[in-house]
């Protein structure tokens, strides 16, 4: 069994408004799964049924290759999007209740705290209250409590909302070792750069259905378009673009570079090879720049959306 | 631990240690216990005034009849004019002027008395200067018809019938009211609890809203789980606050009734003084004691708590179903009427139904349905009701109970899932289906 989780054509309805549409995805066991989609696409609502939150209308999600069940909380580790905690309770009471919630005894829940405190540079604050804490401080107990008692699942929404740069690598770092240590994780977020450095694998969803999936690399394979970035300083610069123009499907852009250059986008067709493109680039002049346009996850994100 | 034991022992000491919690604990006995204090003290203040009135009286025939009182001092006028006593009277310190004309016939007197005073007299003391003159007149009017009153004052026959079951068992008319008392006892209890704490509970299941930790939460534990959780922690709070100002007041009451000689609970022991009237107090007391010999007493006692628990319980489900329907705590004004009326509903049969006709059919009724029950059946008990009527009301109350917890639990689930959208009684009959 290689998947984690697994829903099978989940659908839920609120009312006539219909949030999920068959949804079934497959999560690998010990991948960083991105969860996409525009804003009100249905992504909170699938999380929470994975949560158990609310129940679907119709379909099944497996975790481990069995049934969801009331008890899997303890295998599932949640960092919601609306989150909070209590405000007058002090920081080290709170995550003790919050661990011994999830199934965790008073003296594992204590060691394991000490040690992610100390892990995090925050043992000092045991004895604050919420409410003296600033919000990114609030968010670093959050993701304590949502990871202390080693779940299987680690879902995360939002994770970097009101961290500065600094503590957003460090939270990144952190949940790229609960992925070596052997966590699946579950990431659903907006910030397409930590989809590119983090996710292996995406689903997109939009307007409840969902409209892509699968391994990040394949994925971006798919989307490229055999079309090239190249910088030159070509021997004559007066005819070089009616050149290109004629030769190939080319447009001038601009990317900032320190050589004085001129710059374009060459689209090849599907069958020639980019030996031949070099080749006759470099007969035309110095070609100081060359590379393959891999799609962005961002671009993949907005041509899907609007093609959809 | 298991969740629901986690989820007690966090509300109980998250109420216990909250800073207004523990101050509203120590402060609010205190200051009922002053405000006692000062009442007490001020109602002994006004006792102790005595007010003089001159009487004129120039029909000679009440000259002796007037006996001073403790509060009132009577002084007569003699041989001077209606003006001049007037006069008199306005200028010193004396509170009125009783002018009694002469009168040809005794009954002129109805119509001829004449009070005159600046301030305007208490109805008590108006009352008892009416019943001097009304006796005097009596008197004198028995004389004019030629009848001694003394052979009407022997006449006079005081039928007191008593009341006794067929086993036996010996009661009073006085037992009827005595038995009320419990129940009435039990209801305002009940509401001071449910007003006390009904509030609080309904916080409590808000403040996982405001505070956004709901998801965190409702993903680690089950709603009903939390709910019940909340509602118990909240009421062991609430006891344990309750015994506080129970001691704190004792206490007070001792320490100031032993310094200043002023007993603050001297307030509530008046109505009995004006029961006591009627007949002999010290015969009353016992009449009383035999009377609480004779209520099933452990029956009640057992009852009382259960009914008491279990009413409390079910108040306290509706308000936790409240805050379970709403996203703060503005929200909340439409539900809160409607929560109370039935609690009223009961006092109110219990008082006026119960009393007529303890086993009629709207006493029954009433003491099955759950709202009411914890009151009805509880003023019931006294006159004798089948265990096994009462441990069915028992049922239906606990069950309701667990039903209205269940079925806010289910209205918080889908609540939270509809941030924004305002609670609603439609919208709740619509998330109910989801």
């Amino acid at each position: 069994m290689n998947n984690l989780l697994v829903t099978n054509n989940v659908s839920k309805s609120f009312g006539s408004f219909k949030a999920l549409n068959n949804i079934n995805i497959e999560v690998p066991k010990g991948s960083v799964f991105g969860l996409l989609g525009p804003n009100g696409a249905g992504k909170t609502t699938l999380i929470r049924i994975i949560n158990q939150i609310t129940m679907p209308d119709s379909g099944s999600v497996f975790l481990d290759g069995k049934p969801l069940h009331p008890n899997d909380i303890k295998n599932i580790g949640y960092l919601p999007e609306e989150r909070g905690l209590y405000k007058s309770m002090k920081v080290g009471e709170q995550a003790m209740y919050l661990a011994q919630l999830k199934g965790l005894s008073k003296t594992e829940a204590k060691k394991r705290l000490i040690y992610w405190f100390d892990r995090l540079g925050i043992d000092g604050w045991w004895n604050k209250k919420i409410q003296e804490l600033s919000k990114g401080m609030a968010q670093k107990i959050q993701f304590v409590v949502t990871v202390l008692h080693q779940p299987k699942l680690l879902i995360f929404d939002e994770p970097f909302s009101g961290f500065d740069p600094i503590n957003a690598n460090l939270i990144k770092d952190e949940i790229l070792r609960l992925k070596e240590e052997g966590a699946t994780i579950i990431f659903s977020t907006h910030r397409m750069e930590s989809v590119e450095e983090m996710c292996d694998h995406i689903a997109l969803i939009d307007k409840s259905n969902k409209i892509l999936d699968g391994k990040l690399i394949d994925i971006k394979r798919a989307y490229k378009s055999n079309t090239y970035k190249v910088g030159i300083a070509p021997n004559n610069p007066d005819t070089i673009q009616e050149i290109l123009k004629e030769k190939f499907d080319s447009v001038p852009i601009y990317f900032r570079s320190i050589n004085d250059e001129k710059q374009y986008k060459i689209k090849l067709p599907k069958a020639s090879s980019k030996n031949d493109l070099v080749n006759y680039l470099t007969s035309l002049g110095q070609l100081s720049h060359f590379e393959e346009v891999i799609p962005s996850v961002s671009d993949i994100f907005i041509e899907t959306i609007q093609n959809n | 631990m298991n969740h629901l034991q986690l989820i007690i022992r966090r509300e109980y000491l998250n109420k216990i240690r909250n800073r207004s919690f523990i101050l509203m604990t120590f402060l609010s006995p205190i200051i009922m216990v002053l405000i006692f204090t000062v009442v007490a003290y001020l109602s002994q203040l006004n006792n102790e005034s005595v007010n003089t009135i001159n009487i004129l009286d120039e029909s000679g025939l009440f000259a002796n009849s007037f006996k001073n009182s403790e509060t009132i001092n009577y002084t007569n006028l003699e041989n001077i004019s209606l003006n001049k006593a007037k006069l008199a009277t306005e200028t010193s310190e004396v509170f009125g002027l009783l002018y009694i004309p002469k009168a040809p016939v005794l009954d002129d007197f109805s119509e001829s008395v004449i009070l005159y005073s600046d301030e305007s007299p208490s109805i008590s003391m108006m009352r008892s200067i009416e019943n001097e003159i009304e006796n005097r007149v009596n008197v004198l009017k028995l004389e004019e018809f030629g009848i001694d009153a003394k052979q009407i004052k022997e006449l006079r026959i005081n039928i007191d019938a008593k009341i006794e079951t067929f086993e036996g068992k010996k009661t009073s008319k006085l037992g009827a009211g005595l038995k009320l008392i419990f129940g009435g006892i039990a209801g305002y209890l009940l509401f001071m609890f449910i007003i006390i704490y009904g509030n609080m509970i309904m916080r409590s299941v808000i403040e996982e809203k405001t505070s956004r930790i709901i998801e965190v939460i409702i993903s680690s534990v089950q709603p009903i789980k939390l709910l019940l959780g909340k509602i118990l922690g909240t009421t062991l709070a609430g006891v344990t606050q309750f015994a506080v100002w129970i001691v704190i007041i004792l206490l007070l009451n001792t320490v100031i009734s032993s310094i200043f000689g002023i007993d603050p609970s001297a307030i509530q022991s008046q109505p009995q003084e004006i029961l006591g009237e009627t007949s002999n107090s010290q015969q009353i007391i016992t009449d009383v004691l035999v009377e609480i010999n004779n209520l099933p007493i452990y029956n009640l006692l057992v009852m009382f708590m259960f009914f008491f628990i279990g009413g409390y319980l079910l108040y306290s489900s509706l308000y936790a179903a409240i805050g379970a329907a709403v996203d703060n705590e503005t929200d909340t004004q439409q539900f809160m009427l409607p929560i109370l009326m039935p609690l009223i509903l009961g006092m109110y049969v219990g008082f006026f139904t119960v009393i007529d006709n303890p086993h009629g059919i709207v006493s029954q009724v009433f003491s099955y349905i759950p709202l009411t029950s914890p009151v009805v059946m509880l003023m019931r008990i006294p006159f004798g009701v089948p265990i096994w009527q009462q441990i069915l009301s028992l049922v239906i109350l606990f069950a309701t109970f667990m039903g209205t917890v269940w079925f806010a639990s289910k209205i918080y689930r889908v609540g939270i899932l509809m941030y924004g959208k305002k609670a609603s009684y439609r919208e709740i009959i619509k998330w109910l289906k989801y």
